[in-house]
């Protein structure tokens, strides 16, 4: 389970924002953040994986302080380990669809798991090329897929699934419920669009100017 | 060795920090090399406190010795190696680094798996031409060197040496020589970034 309370200063386009979040998320779960570009949606799941550090705040996962300014606890990322997939993939030029994977193995783990991800996102005949030789989507499979080789205590997703085709983004979002049920990890999502936000999410965070404006079900927040 | 671990830290400091750096770094390629090896000379002399020192520290004499000529080598082709190494590091996406982060890779690791092979085009750039422009420098190691012959007379000097002294044979096969590896040294440099397995430019995107 994620616990969290963030307050943290935005330097955004149209000047300072206070982002002011409050939220907990039970394992299993998978929660949505929905708003207008630029309200702090990013920022909220960079604060999460230790690459931003908020004002003040604390986030416990099971119980586990990984941040807690008031104590000066900071976790750091290498630690926390939290499956960040990032809006432009972050995949190495100079490395192979498979050893891109392999980067996200830990020391001894077993590299089965390498060819079962390959196989579950589609990716077994790109498995040999270089991302430079890949489209848009095909990224994006990759990049969740090393992000799940790694086995993360928590999945962040900037929009992971934003490039794909209607077909290829419906059988990744099987992929996903199926990894996300089989694994006890909770799972934030930064998404705007409604269908995948309705088919995947137990609950959505609708955020403006870097506040909770609305918070429930998807049926909640979006019957108006 | 040195441009790197210098590069690295450069790239992430202040801007004051790195505009400093980058300048100092630089001034080589500015400076007449007489100047760079004029305040060699007078800084590693044994009569100077440097020098002094460091022949007592080490017991190197660095004037008018060959560990005087490294020296003098890499201060003078520093900004080739060190601009390209900077330049690879401050265009590379934040991203990836973060990522290797995230998958729970430490610093080093990053560094020697993810920072330095992306950036290894610009890496056996500047490798190959510092030591094309180390081979061809002239003014340092002659000030610093002294042209003693079978110590510190490199064939840049002995061409001048031999234009002198008329022997016309001698300097041009020093002189063809010199062309002839330098024009390897480009034509390597220019392919080796052409073959897409070495260059890695930013992944294409299709959106």
């Amino acid at each position: 389970m994620l616990e969290c309370t963030l307050s943290h200063t935005l330097h955004g386009s149209e000047g300072p924002i206070n982002l002011s979040i409050d939220f907990a998320v039970n394992d299993g779960e998978l929660i949505a953040l929905y708003g207008k570009s630029g309200s702090g949606k990013t920022t909220i799941l960079r604060m999460l994986a230790g690459l931003t550090k908020p004002d003040k705040g604390r986030i416990y996962v099971n119980g586990v302080c990984w941040l807690n300014t008031e104590q000066g606890i900071n976790i750091a990322p290498q630690q926390r380990k939290t499956g960040l997939v990032f809006q432009d993939y972050g995949l190495f030029p100079f490395m192979t669809v498979r050893k891109n994977l392999e980067y996200g193995l830990g020391r001894g783990d077993d590299k089965s798991i390498v060819d079962s991800l390959l196989q579950t996102m589609g990716l077994r005949e790109l498995a040999r090329r270089h991302p430079n030789r890949l489209s848009g989507g095909q990224q994006q499979r990759v990049a969740l897929a090393r992000a799940l080789a790694a086995r993360p205590r928590m999945l962040l997703l900037d929009e992971a699934l934003s490039a794909l085709d209607p077909v290829m983004r419906s059988g990744l979002q099987n992929a996903l419920e199926h990894t996300i049920k089989s694994v006890p990890v909770c799972t934030i999502m930064v998404s705007h669009d409604l269908a995948e936000i309705f088919r995947l999410s137990n609950k959505v965070l609708h955020i403006d100017n870097g506040k909770i404006i609305a918070c429930g079900t998807p049926r909640e927040v979006f019957k108006r | 060795m040195v441009c790197i671990p210098l590069a690295y830290v450069t790239a992430r400091a202040r801007l004051p920090v790195r505009i400093a750096v980058k300048t100092l770094a630089n001034l080589p390629l500015i400076l007449p090399p007489s100047v760079l090896g004029f305040y060699l000379l007078v800084t590693l002399a044994p009569s100077s406190f440097i020098g002094h020192l460091l022949e007592g520290l080490l017991h190197v004499r660095f004037v008018f010795t060959f560990a005087g000529l490294v020296i003098g080598s890499v201060l003078f082709s520093l900004p080739l190696m060190f601009n390209p190494c900077m330049a690879g590091f401050e265009n590379l996406s934040p991203t990836l680094e973060e990522v290797s982060y995230t998958l729970g890779k430490s610093r080093t690791r990053t560094l020697f798996s993810v920072l330095l092979p992306s950036i290894r085009p610009s890496l056996l750039t500047g490798v190959a031409m510092a030591f094309a422009h180390t081979m061809g420098e002239f003014g340092v190691v002659l000030m610093i060197g002294g042209k003693i012959p079978g110590k510190t007379l490199v064939a840049s000097v002995a061409i001048y040496d031999y234009v002198e002294t008329l022997n016309f044979p001698a300097a041009h096969a020093h002189a063809a020589l010199l062309l002839l590896v330098s024009c390897v040294i480009l034509v390597t440099v220019y392919l080796v970034n052409i073959i897409p397995v070495f260059s890695s430019g930013p992944p294409h995107r299709v959106r």
